[in-house]
């Protein structure tokens, strides 16, 4: 559960319905997946798994989706017409079905192009709460609840260290931290979420270390 | 805030010898969020906004939901009782007041299967209840906004700490987390804006609480409309009689922190099939399953 439950979150917040895990849900996964691309989209694909493939067209959860890539927030009436929106502005979009009970019942893939690819996988936990769980192959745990980076880097001896030495040279804290990686020695992956903002120095000082492949900061959400 | 029962509830509001429950939660919460209490009503005020425009949308039109379950009985009870008024044809058992609940709530409800706008209060398959009971009532009795921002404070202290012991979900346990707890919370509120005192606040949302338990979240086909949206109208006059009741002297036996804890058994006793899975109950009704198969062919992919 978010830590940052407050009674606002008891009677509210404000959304499109009908649904808070599967079209509110759906939009925050969205909002994280297009800001993760960070970049203009000229191919989108979903992949629905589970319940989200079962019952989406109830809940609207496509739309919500396709909403949320374009960077609606779940309040924004112009959800409902996000196909439409999405055929205005050019972006060709996709939706496949699939059952895989190994991952949440509320899982999607999002495939992006334009001018990288980025595949971001994330899973709506109910009440609204999501997560992101993968970025291009690589474990993460985002809630959207915290200002986070997102790093992906060549795993070597020291990196973690003057990662976190550059944020707290620039007094900011850091609230959690999740790594992971594929194998020693190979590409390792970092999600950092912070007390308050970092500037757009100490982002230029992390992308100068030497192999950094990827480098987002994603703005808090909820 | 770190009140786990409605008992510490009472004892803080005590030991801080504020007489409201609203007063002492708005500055306890604005001082969690670090935001001053008229910034913290602002945002209470903005969620009471959606709420008001989920009715207004709601009453404008008849359009159907996508999966074409729900949709046009706002528009038919609001027509239906209009006619009732003018040609006197039969005896209502419904006072005015009670009308412009049932078409309140149903509004709101019904805008939330047509992916309207709505304020999730606590949930968006409950979200017609609170919004329903306060606002006509507001209107009945031209109460300011205000009062309706208090009540709302009242409103959502309430789930919360209902929140704190069990988290508010179908999937957790089954409609008692959902619509029950919206009931519970605007049985509070109402008894509140009625003039009740503290206890008698407490004690309608414990005679509400008691009458929701084992409440099971079986949708058809997994969608929040059947039995969602009807079932939003009966919970709101459960609020309203649960408020009644207790104004008028009548004690639940069992205390609210004791209904609740019963609650959260209950919810964790529930087979998984009767919590939001739709694999039991209502979904699996000869009917239930003739629906779902009719939407999925509708919708092929």
């Amino acid at each position: 559960m978010s830590k940052n439950k407050t009674l606002l979150d008891i009677i509210g917040p404000s959304m499109i319905g009908p649904s808070s895990s599967h079209t509110a849900g759906a939009c925050r996964i969205g909002l994280m997946a297009g800001r993760i691309f960070g970049s203009t989209i000229k191919r989108v694909d979903f992949t629905l798994y589970n319940s989200f493939a079962k019952t989406g067209f109830g809940h609207g959860t496509e739309l919500a989706l396709l909403a949320g890539v374009m960077g609606f927030y779940p309040d924004n009436p112009l959800l409902k017409d996000a196909d439409k929106i999405a055929k205005e502005n050019e972006i060709e979009f996709n939706f496949h079905y699939k059952a895989d009970y190994s991952v949440h019942p509320n899982t999607v893939d999002i495939s992006f192009l334009g001018e990288d690819e980025v595949k971001v996988t994330g899973a709506s936990l109910g009440a609204g709460e999501i997560c992101i769980n993968k970025i291009n192959g690589y474990k993460f745990d985002l809630r959207g609840d915290y200002t986070t980076l997102i790093l992906i880097y060549k795993d070597a001896p020291g990196v973690v260290y003057r990662v976190t030495n550059l944020i707290q040279s620039q007094n900011v804290n850091i609230a959690s931290m999740h790594c992971d990686r594929n194998a020693k020695g190979q590409v390792a992956s970092m999600g950092i979420a912070l007390d308050n903002e970092v500037s757009e120095y100490t982002l230029k000082k992390l992308s100068e270390i030497n192999d950094m492949y990827f480098i987002r900061k994603l703005e808090k959400i909820v | 805030m770190d009140i786990k029962t409605f008992k510490e509830l009472i004892d803080a509001l005590n030991e801080a010898g504020t007489a409201d429950i609203y007063s002492f939660v708005q500055k306890n919460e604005a001082e969690f969020l670090e935001i001053s209490v008229e910034e913290f009503r602002r945002r209470v005020k903005n969620i009471l906004n959606t709420m008001k425009e989920a009715v207004s949308n709601g009453l404008k039109t008849n359009e159907l939901s996508k999966s074409g379950l729900s949709g046009e009985n706002t528009a038919l009870v609001k027509e239906a009782i209009e006619a009732l008024k003018l040609d006197g044809a039969r005896f209502s058992t419904l006072s005015p007041v009670q009308k412009k609940v049932i078409i309140y709530t149903l509004s709101v409800i019904e805008e939330n299967a047509r992916m309207g706008k709505i304020a999730a209060c606590p949930t968006a398959g409950s979200c017609g209840i609170v919004p329903g009971v306060l606002i006509a009532l507001g209107e009945e009795l031209s109460l300011p906004n205000e009062k309706l921002v208090d009540a709302l404070i009242l409103a959502g202290i309430i789930g919360e700490i209902v929140s704190s012991k069990m988290a508010l979900a179908g999937a957790v346990a089954g409609c008692q987390a959902e619509c029950g707890v919206a009931a519970a919370m605007a049985a509070g509120a109402v008894c509140f804006i009625l003039g009740g005192r503290n206890e008698d606040i407490l004690n309608a949302c414990a005679l509400s609480l008691k009458n929701i338990l084992g409440l099971t979240c079986d949708p058809v086909s997994g969608l929040v409309e059947v039995p969602c949206v009807k079932r939003n109208v009966f919970m709101a006059f459960n609020a309203l009689v649960a408020a009644e009741l207790s104004l008028f002297g009548v004690k639940s036996k069992i205390p609210l922190d004791d209904v609740v804890d019963a609650m959260k058994e209950t919810g964790e006793l529930m087979a998984v099939s009767l919590k939001e899975s739709s694999e039991a109950g209502l979904a699996k009704t000869k009917t239930g399953i003739e629906i779902e198969k009719f939407l999925k062919e509708k919708f092929t992919r």
